[in-house]
């Protein structure tokens, strides 16, 4: 089943064209590998799905589907909620970490008694944060280490509740240790959510994603079965970037 | 032959100048408050400080005085916080340094250079004749508002744009709105900008003559009302030191504003302190 459709995406910043008739589907419950060097467009990519890009005053044409409705129909709050972005250094709020935890949901209703704890458990519970902040979560959520912060930026998006989850190279400041506690993250919740992962670490891609999309200077190169990309690509521009060329 | 100063003689050099120019800024600074308080600090007593004012301020205490100060800098202060606050939010957020942004952020500029006696001047041809509000504290609060408001929206707007940009973007992609986005992180985030902005602004108000004395008057009475005529600690300073109706008198006044705005000072400090430990 689709969950994100894109079709002939073009993006502008003023008179620069940052994606370029992008077209492609995600499927659900699949963690799709974007990957390309610098300046492909990978970031606008994403910035476009939850129309964050309109805050950079960019201009869009084409058209994306989420479950077969046009992002552009769906109120903006509900199109954020339900398609989350994890950003590259993870930026906490001011607060504490239950704050940080509870910002998102605030935001969408209101709750009663103990809801609102359940939800901040069970997303920190499954982003494996919460053993380890159990006992401080009225502690300033700056005290974390890098990756438990940017754990803490996925529980913070997972308690929205959301269908389709971005993360913008969300391991590009992390040690190994911290990124292969994400990527199993990531793993465990593949079954229940659609993951689109932008990487400057191909080997990432390779080890986590089930399709991988190339994108260079704005264009879609080519996207396939991971397996396909790593082992025996159809463009040669692809084979090049992830021999390391260039990029 | 050229003469060479080594760079350690040169560190030296340079240390010894920022540290006299510093020591120079201090000293001053002390020996006013010193010089002050030497004068003044005889003359303080619990008497001086809850009496009414006797025989033109010759006897008797500062009690009306202190008074006439708090209500009309908190008259000020109440009516230029939200004004200036909102002016910023709406100039950093909603204009996006268009020409709106330039035209404003230039008058605040302006006004924040104008003398305070030309707001004295304003206030009592607008508030104390044009709108009949006579010599009060409801005249002195709006000019010393008006006074102040440019303080405080310069000092909030620099402290509204320090708040990072991905503070916004987070707020932004877990579906906050902007007023969401404005009222529960970048308010909050830039309260001690802003609290800082109302400190100025205290301390201005309080240390104010020339736009009170317009606009509050000089009545010596314990005020009754927000339309009482009132005599700030700065004014009855002034008068009484211009009149030469008691030098020891205006000394001890002088000490009280000076520790006045001295445990305001301190006390913000506090509070921004705690403030900064519980959110960083």
């Amino acid at each position: 089943m689709i969950k994100v459709s894109i079709k002939n995406l073009n993006l502008f910043y003023n008179k620069v064209q940052a994606l370029k008739n992008i077209s492609l589907d995600i499927e659900k419950n699949e963690i799709l590998g974007v990957i390309g060097p610098a300046n492909s467009g990978k970031s606008s990519l994403l910035r476009a799905i939850n129309r964050l890009s309109e805050n950079d005053y960019a201009r869009l044409s084409g058209t994306i589907i989420l479950d077969d409705t046009d992002i552009f129909t769906i109120p903006i709050n509900d199109l954020r909620r339900r398609v989350g972005l994890i950003f590259a250094t993870p930026v906490v709020l001011p607060g504490s970490i239950h704050k940080n935890m509870s910002y998102g949901p605030k935001l969408h209703r209101r709750f009663k008694g103990s809801e609102l704890d359940e939800i901040i458990f069970n997303a920190l519970s499954a982003a494996n944060l919460w053993k380890e902040v159990k006992d401080r979560l009225k502690d300033s959520a700056s005290t974390l280490s890098g990756g438990q912060q940017q754990r803490l930026c996925i529980a913070r998006t997972l308690a929205m509740n959301p269908e389709v989850i971005m993360m913008d190279e969300p391991c590009s400041g992390l040690d190994p240790i911290s990124t292969a506690k994400i990527e199993a993250t990531m793993f465990e919740l593949k079954e229940k959510y659609t993951f689109i992962l932008v990487t400057n670490n191909t080997k990432q891609a390779a080890r986590v994603a089930n399709k991988t999309a190339f994108f260079l200077a704005g264009e879609l190169i080519e996207i396939d079965k991971t397996e396909k990309i790593f082992t025996n690509p159809a463009d040669s521009r692809t084979d090049g970037y992830i021999r390391g060329k260039f990029g | 032959m050229t003469f060479r100063i080594g760079p350690r003689t040169n560190q030296i050099i340079a240390y010894s100048i920022l540290l006299l120019m510093t020591l120079i800024t201090v000293v001053v600074l002390f020996f006013i408050i010193g010089y002050v308080f030497k004068n003044g600090i005889g003359q303080l007593s619990l008497e001086f400080l809850t009496d009414k004012t006797r025989d033109m301020g010759k006897e008797g205490g500062i009690l009306p005085s202190i008074l006439g100060t708090f209500f009309v800098t908190i008259f000020a202060i109440i009516i230029a916080t939200p004004l200036g606050v909102g002016s910023a939010v709406y100039l950093v957020e909603y204009t996006k340094g268009g020409l709106i942004h330039r035209i404003i952020s230039f008058g605040a500029d302006c006004l924040a250079g104008v003398p305070s006696i030309i707001f004295g001047l304003f206030g009592f041809i607008f508030f104390v004749i044009k709108l009949n509000l006579g010599w009060s504290i409801i005249s002195g609060g709006l000019t010393l508002a008006v006074m102040i408001i440019p303080t405080i929206i310069r000092t909030t707007e620099e402290a509204i744009k320090a708040v990072p940009h991905s503070f916004r973007e987070i707020s932004y992609s877990l579906g906050g709105g902007k007023l969401d986005t404005i009222l529960k992180v970048v308010l909050p985030t830039s309260l001690p900008g802003i609290l800082t902005g109302v400190i100025l602004g205290i301390g201005r108000a309080v240390g104010e003559t020339a736009a009170v004395i317009f606009t509050a008057g000089s009545s010596l009475g314990i005020p009754t009302s927000a339309f009482s005529s009132t005599r700030t600690l700065a004014v009855h300073f002034y008068i009484l030191a211009r009149e030469g109706i008691s030098m020891p008198k205006a000394y001890a006044t002088a000490t009280v504003l000076i520790i006045i705005i001295l445990l305001v000072n301190f006390i913000a400090y506090r509070l921004m302190h705690r403030f900064m430990a519980k959110y960083y």
